[in-house]
């Protein structure tokens, strides 16, 4: 089920629309908390790969204030488990992603997102 | 030897609108697990799965690797494709996290060279032209094997994609048929993106040839003993 960690990795991709894509600004969410393992490596070796400004701007839209705003240098304990929190635990079972730049919405629905377009070559 | 994820959730119903696992499916899976060792040793962080249909490959992947190591990313064109993949998740408790999204296209701008095992078992059987855009647009079970000309025009679309995905140390393991023209999709992708492959696993299964193709980059080649 979508958690920030895949809302991270999503652009739009509506034709001709490629700047000022990302991130996808998430509204009208319902959330649902489940507990995954916690996997301190694998937070360490996938963070090179997440956007920092797109998540936290991601997290408080969805109501969520417990990362720092600026990345921080150095990953401690603590961090690592609100990273594992944010990333993996909260999961959007309901909601909209609105394209920052031509107002294309991706719906979420039963917790997965619909990015298909409505367009003629589908693929 | 890791037993195939169990599937007993999904109902005679679901496969009338997703593709049942098949020899094609297991041949991958086979492929999957003979790489086993040296899929582990990637370390791998991201892996993504186009048409995913049942998630079992993806829901395999996730306990050859485990399932707290890596992100388990799909696709499928078919939204109900989508569901069955995050079910078999949940029955296995895997965490796959479907899409509903065709080939990678609402990942391949944030995912460069950003994936470490890649996969897909597309549509490869080959068809008209216009049967192949029919199946696409109905987002339902033709897609999984109406592939157009020589079966490829599916895998073509994606194999264009392949190089802006892989890390530097990624792998993608793709399906093929006899019909497909193996050699010319080993030789283009070669040519075109210096992606070097080998023929991983074949098998006939009744009047199809199945073969699983291993892409990696040039300067990155598989040491096979
Ligand atoms: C041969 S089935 C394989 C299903 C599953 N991975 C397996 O091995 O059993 C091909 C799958 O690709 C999906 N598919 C077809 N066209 C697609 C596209 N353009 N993008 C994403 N998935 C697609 C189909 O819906 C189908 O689920
Ligand atoms: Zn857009």
């Amino acid at each position: 089920m979508v958690r920030l960690i895949t809302h991270n990795l999503l652009a739009c991709h509506a034709k001709g629309c490629t700047t000022n894509n990302f991130p996808l600004k998430l509204t009208d969410v319902k959330l649902a908390l489940r507990e995954a393992d916690f996997n301190p490596d694998f937070l360490r070796g996938f963070l090179p790969r997440v956007e920092w400004d797109a998540l936290i701007q991601a997290s408080r839209e969805i109501g969520d204030t417990s990362l720092p705003v600026e990345r921080p240098e150095m990953l401690d304990d603590d961090l690592l488990r609100q990273l594992h929190h944010v990333l993996l635990e909260i999961h959007i079972d309901e909601g909209s992603m609105t394209c920052p730049n031509c107002g294309h919405v991706y719906p979420i629905s039963n917790g997965i997102p619909n990015m298909l377009l409505a367009e003629h070559e589908i693929w | 030897m890791i037993p195939t994820p169990d599937l007993s959730h999904l109902t005679k119903n679901d496969y009338e609108r997703v593709y049942e696992p098949a020899e094609d499916t297991f041949v991958l899976l086979d492929a999957l697990e003979a790489d086993a060792d040296a899929i582990r040793a990637l370390a791998p962080r991201l892996c993504l799965e186009i048409g995913s249909g049942t998630g079992v490959i993806s829901t395999f992947l996730a306990q050859i690797i485990g399932t707290s190591d890596s992100f388990f990313l799909c696709t499928d064109i078919n939204p109900h494709a989508a569901t069955c993949t995050a079910r078999t998740g949940s029955q296995n408790k895997v965490p796959v996290e479907p899409l509903v999204a065709s080939l990678a296209r609402p990942l391949t701008s944030r995912l460069g060279h950003a994936v470490d095992i890649l996969v897909f078992n597309p549509p490869y059987v080959p068809t008209y032209d216009e049967e192949v855009d029919a199946a696409q647009r109905s987002v339902g079970i033709s897609g999984s094997w109406a592939g157009g000309a020589d079966g490829m025009q599916v895998t073509d679309a994606f194999l264009r994609q392949v190089d802006g995905l892989l890390s530097p140390q990624g792998r993608f393991y793709l399906v093929t048929v006899k019909q497909n023209n193996v050699p010319r999709v080993q030789e283009f992708m070669l040519k075109d993106f210096s992606l070097q492959s080998e023929i991983v696993l074949q098998r006939r299964a009744g009047r199809e040839y199945l073969f699983v193709l291993r892409f990696v980059r040039s300067s990155n080649l598989v040491h096979t003993a």
